[in-house]
């Protein structure tokens, strides 16, 4: 079947492509080059005047797995005003903070989302996350798997383990849990919890084995650079939420020695100790780093005001943050010298002046950061708000009346205590375009993603231009994955099951002779039962596709 | 039913309770399964009903009469069809045939609950109202130096539990099964289970265990410096109470454990609450966690796969407006007592003895072939592990094993037979629910 795009203004910046009216033709899910004029066109889509961009990637986004299944059994209350009522093609569910994964993959697809990154999962816990999210319709998957507090990686690095072995391992999770990357977790701070420590400094040796943070990262990034693993090491640093944590994350940049790295919801990790309150923003801080250092790209996660509910595997910070708990329950986890997980959920209010601060930290730092396809827009979705709000974050990113009329409602000490009211710039849409398609493509290695070329995947999002940023991003006129018309004007008009994505990096089988004995000492499940087979990713996923991307590109011999 | 030379497979996962052991060894003869290594009385009574299975040589049945695969699922559609109230209850079934049973219930408006809901809503309503600070079984099998029994033996229900999980020597920090001590809270059945290898007997400090929340608050109490009137609490010397908070607080990695099938009285949620009071409180001095153990006939599978569709655990109506979740009023037995369903489906794979409520609705079994029931229509299923792949969730609930079909003996599974179900239905809309079967 040939799909036609006629004549939409195509913001491309993969390409450079800037606003340019052209024709857009799809055969067999894929972007091909115009055909023969004498082809026959089986549908055309008439996009004049309208803008078409490749449909949005979402590089982390709590969306499967364990703790985001713990939040859902934990909020009934939150569920309920926001029940979905089974369609002609939709399952019922339920949406909000913690959403069901049918609504989910709905709710992606109706706001021009293809593609949904689940960035915290545990190896042991990698089969739940993947049948998570096999049962999240429409949108392309992927998951970065969590080491950095596992039992394993810190006895082979207390034994002085060659890099070489740790390569190994990290490939072999990887392949066998399935993953497109890697995360660390508060560098061997849930491990530390585990033995009553409350907190892990970037420079403190872990109880029992002695490797420090700063070591663990380093390793982490050296193996995915070794690897060729297109995303770099997904990093969540010490001291998440710690007034002052910002020195930490400037030290951890620093501990990378120029190794490529991901610093995930840096907002959370961008707190100085000034003022009365002794809580101030260090956003400028980052985003001077940030722009100096090419070897580094962030994620925000933005905190918008309301209700939601933080999943993490950083049991150790969320012990600490049970205290904040709105409605006041939470869910902490040790789990299977593997990690664990921490679910507490929150309400952030604008008169509270810390959460009114973390909002402006947010904002400055998407706005100071200079480089668009460094920076991604999240909000850590569900931590600091859930993914349903883009479309008001990236008003206030494109519309600064608009942004100052809500500095203007907040807590005004906070307000005052930010630069944000005199900032002046504004989102353009070729840059949300980076930030939300090419960008994150471009960092997770999906090279037929996230464009508009020729061979690309037909992800393609159509939109209505509309001075009101949020009303215009929140219901496209059109999204098409894999070259089938999913939604129109936000409503699901035909249910596929997207692609999942993952990469194998190559190692030494040998490894085996070090993780098998491990399972079988000191676990509770064989070897042979933890590695997930590809069978089992199609039977999982309603018979989606697995696509196993390369890391052969780049690869350090 | 095929014949299979005799095949020996090892590191095979076991269904038959939550803590799944996965390091079984068994032989499959003439579609008999034999556990080689790794038995347990759950096991080899699991395993025995399946063989007891190719005796029986169950048969489809309508009204009682045998009946093709073809004709039962025709005709449990025709009774799905005419129901504008369907129930779905018993669901034993490992993770693809539960996916295939919320397909069902969401085409039908139906109304979704386990067998096992009266025994999990005390971790539930828990779950809900504080949340809990909890750990899973390799981090007991290394860390755990001090286990709570609340109100349990754990191994009637867990046999394989301290082999597994603390009569352990080889540990990643040097602690070892001699180290470690079991101290028994109210009433469990048998402690000599409890008993060390080296035979040290588990510490008993009996009491009612309708009266375990009043003990675990006084340990509260007693573990944050407050005092604690009077000389015995439910029974049990307060001195003696002393004594273990002190032991809890002096633990490096204490574990409070229990089984919520063992606190069976009214409002033991208020127990289990009160046990994560506790450790919640110990954590302000060191690591204790809870452990919730449990987990038979796939209902923390049914758990976290209705949890994860809709946002509800089980006791949900699928209605038209979407999810209702409600503990009590979608009950299986209220449901039937209220006369608020008008057929049921009951599906129950793993225990031929795990039947359904008596009633007078119209009913399809969807069950283990050695099962013994009378009902509108009975389709015979694999028993999940031994005839049917497929993953079910540990007593941990964060790690989903995947089973193995040791043998065909040509019985379907359930998420087949929902899926064919699905598709004689006249479709409200494309099925989205694929067998876990299926080849892609």
């Amino acid at each position: 079947m040939l799909i036609k795009l006629t004549g939409g203004k195509v913001i491309d910046p993969a390409h450079n492509v800037d606003g340019v009216a052209r024709d857009i033709y799809v055969r067999d899910g894929r972007i091909i080059d115009a055909p023969e004029p004498s082809t026959k066109v089986d549908q055309e889509f008439d996009l004049r005047g309208k803008l078409v961009m490749a449909g949005a990637i979402d590089l982390h986004t709590h969306i499967g797995g364990g703790k985001v299944n713990i939040a859902r059994a934990m909020l009934p209350e939150d569920h309920r005003p926001d029940l979905c009522a089974p369609g002609d093609l939709e399952r019922s569910g339920c949406g909000h903070a913690a959403p069901s994964t049918f609504t989910t993959g709905y709710r992606y697809a109706e706001m021009g989302y293809t593609a949904g990154f689940e960035p915290a999962m545990m190896p042991v816990n990698a089969r739940q996350a993947h049948m998570e999210m096999g049962d999240t319709p429409i949108i392309d998957k992927g998951a970065y798997a969590m080491l950095g507090s596992d039992d394993l990686l810190l006895s082979l690095m207390k034994d002085g383990a060659d890099q070489r072995v740790i390569n190994d391992y990290v490939a072999w999770t990887i392949t066998h849990s399935q993953a497109m990357g890697l995360k660390v977790v508060n560098p061997g701070g849930i491990s530390a919890f585990k033995f009553n420590q409350r907190r892990l400094d970037l420079d403190e040796q872990a109880p029992h084995y002695g490797v420090t943070p700063r070591q663990i990262l380093k390793t982490l990034a050296q193996a995915l650079h070794d690897l060729g693993v297109p995303h770099p090491l997904h990093v969540h640093g010490c001291n998440l939420g710690v007034p002052g944590n910002v020195q930490t994350t400037l030290d951890s940049f620093a501990a990378l020695d120029g190794l490529p790295a991901h610093f995930t919801h840096i907002q959370f990790h961008s707190y100085g100790t000034e003022g009365d309150r002794k809580f101030s923003s260090g956003a400028a801080h980052i985003a001077e780093m940030v722009n100096k250092h090419k070897n580094i790209s962030v994620d925000v996660g933005q905190i918008l005001f309301g209700q939601t509910v933080t999943a993490s595997g950083d049991n150790m910070s969320q012990h600490r943050n049970a205290a904040h708990a709105d409605p006041n329950k939470s869910v902490i986890m040790d789990i299977e010298c593997d990690a664990g997980c921490g679910v507490v959920p929150f309400r952030y209010r604008d008169t509270n002046f810390v959460n009114a601060l973390q909002w402006c930290i947010g904002l400055e730092t998407f706005l100071l950061i200079d480089d668009p396809w460094r920076v991604y827009l999240t909000t850590d979705h569900p931590n600091g708000a859930p993914f349903t709000s883009y479309p008001h974050l990236i008003r206030l990113l494109m519309d600064r009346s608009f942004r100052n009329e809500q500095l203007a409602r907040i807590n005004t000490d906070a307000a005052g205590l930010s630069t944000l009211g005199a900032l002046e710039r504004e989102y353009s849409l070729y840059e949300i375009a980076i930030m939300t398609r090419a960008g994150p493509a471009r960092t997770l290695g999906l090279r037929d993603r996230g464009h508009l070329g020729v061979g690309a995947a037909a992800d393609i999002t159509v939109y209505t231009e509309d001075a009101d940023r949020e009303k215009m991003f929140a219901k496209p006129d059109y999204v098409f994955k894999d070259g089938t018309l999913v939604a129109r004007e936000g409503r699901i008009v035909e249910v596929v099951w997207g692609n999942t994505h993952v990469v194998k990096p190559e190692y030494d089988a040998s490894i085996e002779k070090i993780i098998e004995p491990h399972f079988r000492r000191f676990r509770t499940q064989r070897m042979g039962n933890f590695k997930i087979s590809n069978d089992e990713m199609c039977e999982c996923g309603h018979g989606s596709k697995l696509h196993v991307h390369d890391c052969t590109h780049g690869r350090k011999q | 039913m095929s014949h299979h030379p005799s095949e020996t497979r090892h590191d095979v996962p076991c269904s038959f309770c939550g803590l799944l052991c996965d390091d079984l060894s068994v032989t499959t003869d003439h579609g008999r399964v034999r556990i080689d290594a790794g038995a347990c009385p759950r096991a080899t009574a699991g395993f025995d009903a399946a063989n007891r299975a190719l005796d029986a040589g169950a048969t489809p049945r309508i009204k009682g009469q045998a009946a093709t695969l073809e004709q039962a699922i025709a005709a449990a559609a025709e009774m799905l069809r005419g129901a504008r109230a369907p129930l779905f209850g018993g669901n034993g079934t490992e993770l693809p045939g539960m996916r295939g049973v919320m397909d069902l219930a969401d085409a039908t408006g139906g109304t979704v609950d386990h067998m096992n809901s009266y025994s999990m809503f005390r971790n539930f309503h828990v779950l809900q109202n504080s949340g809990w600070v909890v750990t899973s079984l390799s981090e007991v099998r290394n860390r755990a130096d001090l286990l709570v029994c609340f109100g349990t033996d754990i191994a009637s229900r867990l046999p394989r539990f301290y082999e597994r999980c603390l009569w352990v020597d080889d540990t990643l920090f040097g602690l070892r099964a001699e180290d470690r001590e079991v101290v028994m809270l109210g009433s469990p059945k048998d402690p000599s289970l409890a008993t060390s290898p080296a035979g040290r007997k588990a510490e008993v400090l009996a009491c009612a265990n309708e009266d375990l929340a009043e003990v675990a608050q006084a340990l509260r109490a007693l573990v944050a410096g407050r005092p604690v009137a009077g000389d015995s609490v439910a029974g049990i010397a307060t001195a003696d109470l002393a004594r273990l908070a002190d032991r809890l607080k002096a633990a490096k990695y204490g574990v409070v454990a229990w089984v919520t099938s063992d606190l069976d009285f009214d409002h033991a949620e208020l127990a289990v609450q009160s046990a994560c009071d506790l450790v919640r409180e110990l954590n302000a001095h060191t690591r204790c966690n809870g452990l919730p153990l449990g987990g038979t006939d796939g209902d923390y599978t049914a758990h976290q796969v209705c949890t994860w569709q809709t946002g509800f655990t089980v006791r949900t109506r699928l209605s038209a407006s979407g999810p209702q979740h409600d503990p009590r009023a979608f009950d299986t037995d209220v449901v039937l007592a209220n006369g608020a369903a008008d057929a049921l489906v009951w599906v129950s794979s793993f225990d031929p003895g795990k039947t359904p409520p008596s009633t007078s609705i119209p009913t399809v079994v969807i069950g283990h072939p050695a099962m013994q029931v009378e009902c509108d229509v009975f389709i015979p299923v694999g028993v999940p592990g031994i005839d049917t792949a497929g993953h079910l969730f540990r007593t941990d609930s964060s790690v989903a094993v995947p089973m193995r079909k040791l043998r065909d003996v040509g019985l379907p599974s359930v998420a087949e037979v929902t899926a064919a179900i699905r598709a004689a239905l006249q479709p409200a809309r494309p099925a989205v629910t694929t067998s876990e079967a299926r080849a892609c």
